[in-house]
């Protein structure tokens, strides 16, 4: 069992979907600028990968290989419209914030990436529970971006008023280009730093050395 | 498996996953719709009396709404109509089609609706249809990155604002967006429209004329977000004007719509 478990922590840091693998960046820019989206949004890609990863699994031994980028990109299709039809239905106020970012789970990089990779080679049970791991993972990333974004960009978390703002007659004045979707580049950036300063293994070996500096020395 | 990539095979596979995934898919569609349908009403609903300053969170949306009437009015000549059913009545939609909108002459779009005004637009009256306790206009144009949609409340009178509100935009969070803010929404209540007949009420840049001639007819900007406030104040002035609801307004006033 320790394999299962294994699958499933290994893409939480150790190789990270966002940090390492650095796959899934535009949604993590786009729908973290306030918490409760954010949520929503971890919960639908890791039901997305998840079930992907199942089905693509389960026919695995039957898609041809000709067509199995296709095969998989209807599976991944079909599960994100099922998703969004639901979340149209029970959770509509968020699904209007979310609004074409769920259908983008689509062109994601992690499910498609994680159902070629993992779920075309691996049984069912352990690619359900790799598509649970590398959401999880997403979730881990998206989670802190969305944290500082939404804390320090409008004072508040899940919707609620944490630092009151000067605009609203409190104190704290907030940074406006945390509620812009660059910021998250640099939040990011800052995470895969954190995260390869404590797992050194994870820094890639340089592809060029970089050539002193010769510029022309003077007299020479 | 040695045949898996024979053409039998592959047609077989595409053509099976194919059945198998519209089926999913289209029974959740239709399994779904009803409570979708249900959410927009709603949401539609609870847009209009945030506008109007009447939304109160204990009480059921339906209940809330049931004292407003929503009537069809036709744009042309400022009269209500029954020309087409107000329940299923789309002027969004209606405005892009050429057989129910008229496109508007060369620089008269102010509010930059998109060129075409349709030719019968909604308003929500609470209580009286004839004499109303407050009037909800549905407003919309172009703001800095998309259009804004939302609803403008007057009083009774049609004269002084009741409320304003966004339920969708696409502005800058922080800046344009802080067109959501409770604080900027609740400048409005109390402000007048019309002066001598004509829209005077203005969103003015910075601070607004707080004790002089002009305090009833000014209200800040959103401090860096000029185009928005612009876009805000063109479409406010467009739709109270005379190619929006200014013919209505005016028939109301007089007894005559």
């Amino acid at each position: 069992m320790s394999g299962i478990k294994e699958t499933l922590t290994t893409p939480i840091f150790k190789d990270n979907p966002i940090a390492l693998q650095i796959l899934g960046i535009c949604s993590a820019l786009a729908v973290t600028s306030s918490m409760s989206v954010t949520v929503v949004m971890c919960i639908a890609l890791t039901t997305v990968t998840a079930f992907s990863n199942l089905f693509v699994s389960i026919i695995r031994n039957h898609v041809p290989n000709s067509i199995r980028i296709i095969v998989q990109m209807v599976i991944i299709a079909s599960l994100v419209i099922l998703v969004d039809q639901v979340l149209k239905a029970v959770a509509y106020e968020i699904s209007k914030q979310l609004s074409v970012f769920v259908g983008l789970i689509i062109t994601n990089c992690i499910v498609m990436g994680r159902a070629e990779a993992f779920a075309m080679k691996n049984p069912p049970v352990s690619s359900f529970i790799d598509g649970i791991g590398n959401g999880l993972g997403y979730s881990v990333v998206l989670l802190s971006v969305g944290f500082v974004r939404e804390l320090f960009g409008a004072g508040k978390l899940f919707g609620v008023e944490i630092l009151p703002l000067v605009t609203d007659g409190g104190w704290y004045n907030p940074n406006g280009l945390l509620l812009l979707p660059p910021s998250a580049f640099f939040l990011i950036g800052m995470f895969i730093w954190a995260l390869r300063s404590w797992k050194k293994e994870q820094v890639e070996a340089p592809d060029f050395k970089m050539a002193p500096h010769v510029a022309a020395r003077e007299g020479a | 498996m040695s045949n898996k990539d024979s053409i039998k095979k592959t047609l077989i596979v595409a053509l099976s996953l194919c059945v198998v995934c519209s089926v999913v898919v289209s029974t959740a569609a239709v399994m779904l719709k009803p409570m979708q349908e249900a959410n927009v009403a709603e949401d539609r609903k609870r847009n209009i009396l945030a506008a109007a300053g009447m939304l109160k969170a204990d009480v059921s949306i339906d209940e809330q709404f049931s004292g407003i009437s929503t009537r069809v009015v036709d744009l042309r000549t400022g009269e209500f109509s029954d020309a087409v059913d107000s329940d299923s009545y789309n002027p969004i939609a209606a405005a892009k089609d050429t057989d129910s909108s008229e496109a508007l002459a060369a620089g008269t779009d102010t509010g930059n609706i998109g060129g075409r005004r349709e030719n019968y637009g909604l308003v929500y009256l609470v209580g009286d249809d004839r004499n109303p306790e407050r009037i909800i206009l549905p407003i919309r144009g172009a703001g800095l990155w998309g259009q804004l949609y939302g609803f403008l409340a007057l009083e009774g009178d049609g004269d002084t604002i009741a409320g304003i509100g966004f339920y969708e935009h696409k502005e800058t969070p922080g800046l344009g967006g802080e067109v959501d803010n409770p604080r900027w929404k609740g400048q409005w209540p109390g402000k007048q429209v019309f002066r001598d007949g004509a829209v005077a009420i203005d969103i003015v840049k910075g601070t607004a004329d707080r004790t002089g001639p002009n305090a009833d007819y000014q209200v800040d900007g959103l401090s860096g977000a000029t185009l928005t406030t612009r876009g805000v104040n063109n479409l406010v002035h467009f739709w109270l004007g005379d190619n929006g609801f200014g013919p209505f307004l005016a028939n109301l006033k007089a007894g005559e719509a």
